[in-house]
């Protein structure tokens, strides 16, 4: 992934241009102030919104600005459920050494330049922003206690900071911060590198439990989402492609629909060949949404299908039971001699194999566009605010200052908002009117026009040797691509891939069979799958060994050591070790239990995350699982918001659960044939467990817990159901292996 | 057609009469907090009460709803702002992640706690089926309403 040209550019500006930071804080006024993000309602336009920024706020970079009135922390990236809008301000505070609750959180509005990246993927937001963040708290702090230092003409090493106030304990003075703010902002803004960082056995607000700070709109059911912008005439718009991806419009009844009740206008849209933007289509444009869909049963179009995805998984899945015979053309790895080793050792094969899924994520894809003044102003929920600014600009010829984003609070992103197809067809569609017009899709687009997870195939063969150590380990991965030698997204493998490191004689090769319906990034992209694939197989070798995984896995990580020496974001085996052993203690691994009941333990490392699950399962007669508790150890190094770390790996464990159950998408004539929730099932509460997460703090560099508590999960409650059955399972959802 | 809202009669014009009361309440009552998900009743995210009960206002007519009670969850806190006591239970467990099924979850557990003030951890899985969490929050959401209740949580 690019990083930042120069992460430390925001905090290098001496003097805030007060015009550019109106300009930008503009949105940061009214309902604002009160945690709302735009709430739009129809008698209060969001331009009318802005209220002028203090002239002598002190802002002495992107994310703080104080003034006589209060603390304001700006958040830079989207929030799609992973709790940055809390947490990115919090290290902020935290250096700062501001009361949390004297802190308004303000989401921020997209500007490169002042934010570098802002983006939601790859558990990447925390690493990436825990420096910057740090410092621009530190260089605020720094210069609120210059500015006391100065006031009282002390020197100030002599004073200390607490609660947002400074503190010159040798004669009991205290200046609030917000008192000082006047002064401060008159003050040069220090170097970066001239201002001290706590040391985290300092952190007062870092790892502690702190709510959400939407909760309280959240509750009350005030206006935060994409989906929930309201501007004065607003028009509402549907929009209809060709069930198979990259058909083409070849006739539609547009004069029928453009006569029923509530509808404004009807067009078709060519498609501009980019299935991440602009696909061919008809917009259905109407007064209020339900006149929009309602019309979409009166639609009859023709397609033009002869480009189109003729995808079918039943075909695919034959021709990969085929393959699975034999090895594949492209090596990605050939460590030792695998066949020797083979030869040698006691053997074991699975066929393993994983369904496309959905993102599903719950909000359905939306934007409102509005064309006006030469400017296109959207409220989008992406995850990609800043690709989207630019394709917007590129795809209606615009520079890219003429193109306005507000983030909106995104509900679910999983990844599908990594694309913002969406947000390319509101423009098409808003640029032909001079009202401001919000793009719904139906639940039936986003599960038909999703960027899906592929599914995929792995046939292994593995030996243990005569100690019941692994000896040989050989995969040949089965998977898509687009066309061009590329696997699609999530259908890489990579030569050192968990247990490669630990194997001697280890080889993978690959197959790619054509596709056509996009694929995309999905929590945890290969990693989701894979885990599955290797830490089940892993335990069919501990198995066959006749070895206990717990002591299989910790005598397989050995030594404590990097395996990449001097990378912090690689595997560590000392701390593998430590998480393994934190969550099998936990979970009573080793102890007794009834018939039909089992233990699986799996560990995974992704996203420079070590992290390892014990699930506790009970399989009756009918072959029904039931997932009674889920134990997890954790090691992201140090925690910046208790509450949102144990409520994200709560979160994996059970999008985990509800996918390996019982989520599917199948294709025939490039139609997805799940269309809606009824056939495609998400976990409700009576499947639920209970998910215990065990954190150990470390010294660590942070790392991000969006992803790498999911991918341990499946292997784990599948190893458990072999401990409760004597069954393998080695087919996702399970409920295509006949599991209920 | 005059509907009933929070208390409030408010009077609708609407382009077709079968116009789901979701629709209404979001577009036409500017209402936001009662969310799409599905349109099919298979989610929960835009569950409301009709006279008390838990509803999917995605699958039913707002036209067949005059003379009826409808509450939305912009209706649940009191008049002076302060949180209904499941409201106040969901922040303080801090319960959301993404947040956009939590006014629905809220709704459904504000009409179960209704009808059972301490319901058994099996009438709270049963009741609160019908409404997803795609982010996985569900044992905030059962702590969140035994505190709601005053029932001390299960080890």
């Amino acid at each position: 992934m690019k990083h930042n040209k120069n992460p430390n550019a925001l905090l290098s500006v001496t003097k805030l241009d007060r015009r550019a930071f109106l300009k930008l804080t503009g949105y940061a006024g009214g309902g604002l102030m009160l945690g709302i993000t735009v709430g739009c309602s129809p008698e209060e336009p969001s331009s009318a919104q802005s209220q002028p920024a203090r002239a002598d706020a002190f802002a002495p970079n992107a994310y703080v600005q104080i003034t006589e009135e209060g603390i304001t922390i700006y958040a830079p990236s989207p929030e799609i459920g992973q709790g940055v809008k809390t947490s990115f301000p919090m290290i902020v505070a935290e250096e700062l050494d501001a009361a949390w609750e004297d802190v308004t959180v303000i989401q921020a509005d997209i500007d490169a330049e002042r934010y570098g990246r802002q983006a939601a993927g790859g558990s990447a937001g925390i690493p990436r922003a825990w420096m910057p963040l740090r410092q621009a708290g530190a260089v605020a702090r720094h210069m609120l206690v210059a500015a006391a230092a100065a006031r009282w003409e002390v020197d100030a090493t002599e004073l200390e900071t607490l609660d947002s106030t400074v503190i010159h304990a040798a004669t009991g003075r205290t200046l609030s911060y917000l008192e000082l703010a006047r002064e401060a902002a008159d003050l040069p803004v220090p170097d970066v590198d001239d201002v001290t960082l706590k040391d985290r056995s300092q952190f007062r607000l870092l790892g502690k439990r702190i709510g959400g700070v939407d909760n309280t709109p959240l509750v009350t059911g005030a206006p935060l989402f994409g989906i929930d912008t309201r501007l004065p005439q607003l028009l509402y718009a549907t929009y209809v492609k060709c069930p198979a991806r990259g058909g083409e419009v070849e006739s539609a009844n547009i004069d029928a629909v453009k006569q029923l009740p509530g509808v404004v206008d009807a067009f078709v849209l060519e498609g501009n060949g980019n299935s991440r933007e602009l696909l061919p289509g008809v917009a259905i444009v109407a007064v209020d949404t339900w006149s929009a869909f309602k019309a979409r049963a009166t639609l009859e179009v023709v397609w033009d299908e002869s480009r189109a995805a003729k995808d079918s998984t039943s075909s695919t899945r034959a021709r990969a039971l085929e393959l699975a015979r034999t090895e594949g053309d492209d090596e990605i790895v050939d460590d030792g001699d695998v066949e020797d080793a083979l030869a040698e050792g006691k053997q074991v094969s699975g066929f393993y194999e994983y369904a496309f899924v959905s993102h599903a994520q719950l909000e359905p894809q939306n934007t409102t566009a509005w064309w006006h003044d030469g400017i296109m102003e959207l409220w989008a929920p992406t995850q990609s605010p800043q690709r989207a600014q630019s394709m917007v600009a590129d795809l209606i010829d615009l520079d890219e200052d003429e193109v306005t984003v507000h983030q909106m609070r995104a509900g679910g992103g999983f990844g599908r908002r990594a694309i913002n197809d969406v947000v390319a067809e509101a423009v098409v569609i808003a640029k032909r009117f001079d009202r401001p017009v919000k793009l719904t899709w139906k639940r039936e687009d986003d599960m038909n026009f999703d960027f899906f997870r592929a599914g995929g195939f792995h046939a292994l063969t593995g030996a243990v040797d005569a100690d019941g150590r692994i000896s040989a380990w050989r995969n040949h991965f089965i998977s898509f691509t687009h066309g061009g030698g590329r696997p699609v997204i999530g259908g890489s493998i990579r030569s050192s891939i968990d247990p490669g490191p630990f194997v001697d004689n280890y080889r993978i090769t690959q197959t790619l069979m054509p596709w056509q319906t996009p694929c995309g990034p999905w929590r945890a992209p290969g990693s989701n799958v894979i885990a599955f694939v290797h830490q089940c197989f892993l335990h069919e070798l501990s198995t066959a060994a006749g070895r206990d995984h717990l002591e299989f896995l910790l005598d397989l990580m050995g030594e404590p050591r990097w395996l990449d020496e001097g990378n912090a974001r690689a595997l560590n085996t000392g701390r593998a070790t430590a998480v393994i052993k934190l969550a099998a203690e936990k979970a009573g691994w080793g102890r007794a239990l009834p018939d039909g009941r089992g233990l699986g333990l799996a560990f995974y490392f992704s996203h420079a995350a070590h992290i390892a699950e014990v699930a506790e399962v009970s399989v009756d007669a009918d072959k029904r699982v039931t997932v009674e508790r889920v134990t997890v150890g954790v090691d992201v190094g140090p925690i910046i918001n208790l509450s949102g770390a144990e409520n994200q790996v709560q979160g994996s464990v059970i999008d985990g659960l509800s996918t390996m159950l019982d989520q599917a998408v199948t294709f025939e004539q490039g139609r997805a044939q799940q269309t809606n929730f009824h056939q495609y099932s998400l976990l409700r509460m009576p499947r639920a467990p209970d998910v215990d997460a065990h954190f150990i703090i470390s010294e660590f560099p942070p790392t991000g817990l969006g992803e790498p508590a999911l991918p341990p999960l499946a292997p784990a409650v599948a190893n458990a159901i072999f401990d409760a059955t004597g069954e393998r399972v080695r087919r996702l959802p399970i409920s295509h292996a006949g599991w209920v | 057609m005059r509907l009933n809202v929070n208390g409030q009669d408010h009077e609708v014009d609407v382009v077709h009469d079968d116009t789901p009361l979701l629709w209404v309440l979001r577009d036409h009552l500017g209402m936001v907090g009662t969310k799409f998900g599905c349109g099919i009743g298979m989610c929960g995210a835009c569950t409301v009460h009709i006279d008390g009960q838990a509803a999917f206002s995605c699958s039913v007519r707002a036209a067949d709803l005059e003379g009826r009670a409808i509450t939305t969850i912009e209706g649940l806190a009191a008049a002076d702002g302060t949180l209904h006591r499941v409201q106040q239970a969901w922040a303080d467990q801090d319960v959301a992640q993404c947040g956009y099924c939590q006014s629905g979850q809220i709704m459904r557990a504000t009409a179960l706690l209704e009808k059972h003030a301490k319901p058994t951890r099996q009438e709270i899985d049963e009741a609160m089926a019908g409404s997803v969490c795609r982010c996985g929050t569900y044992n905030r959401i059962r702590l969140a309403i035994e505190d709601a209740a005053g029932i001390s949580h299960e080890a």
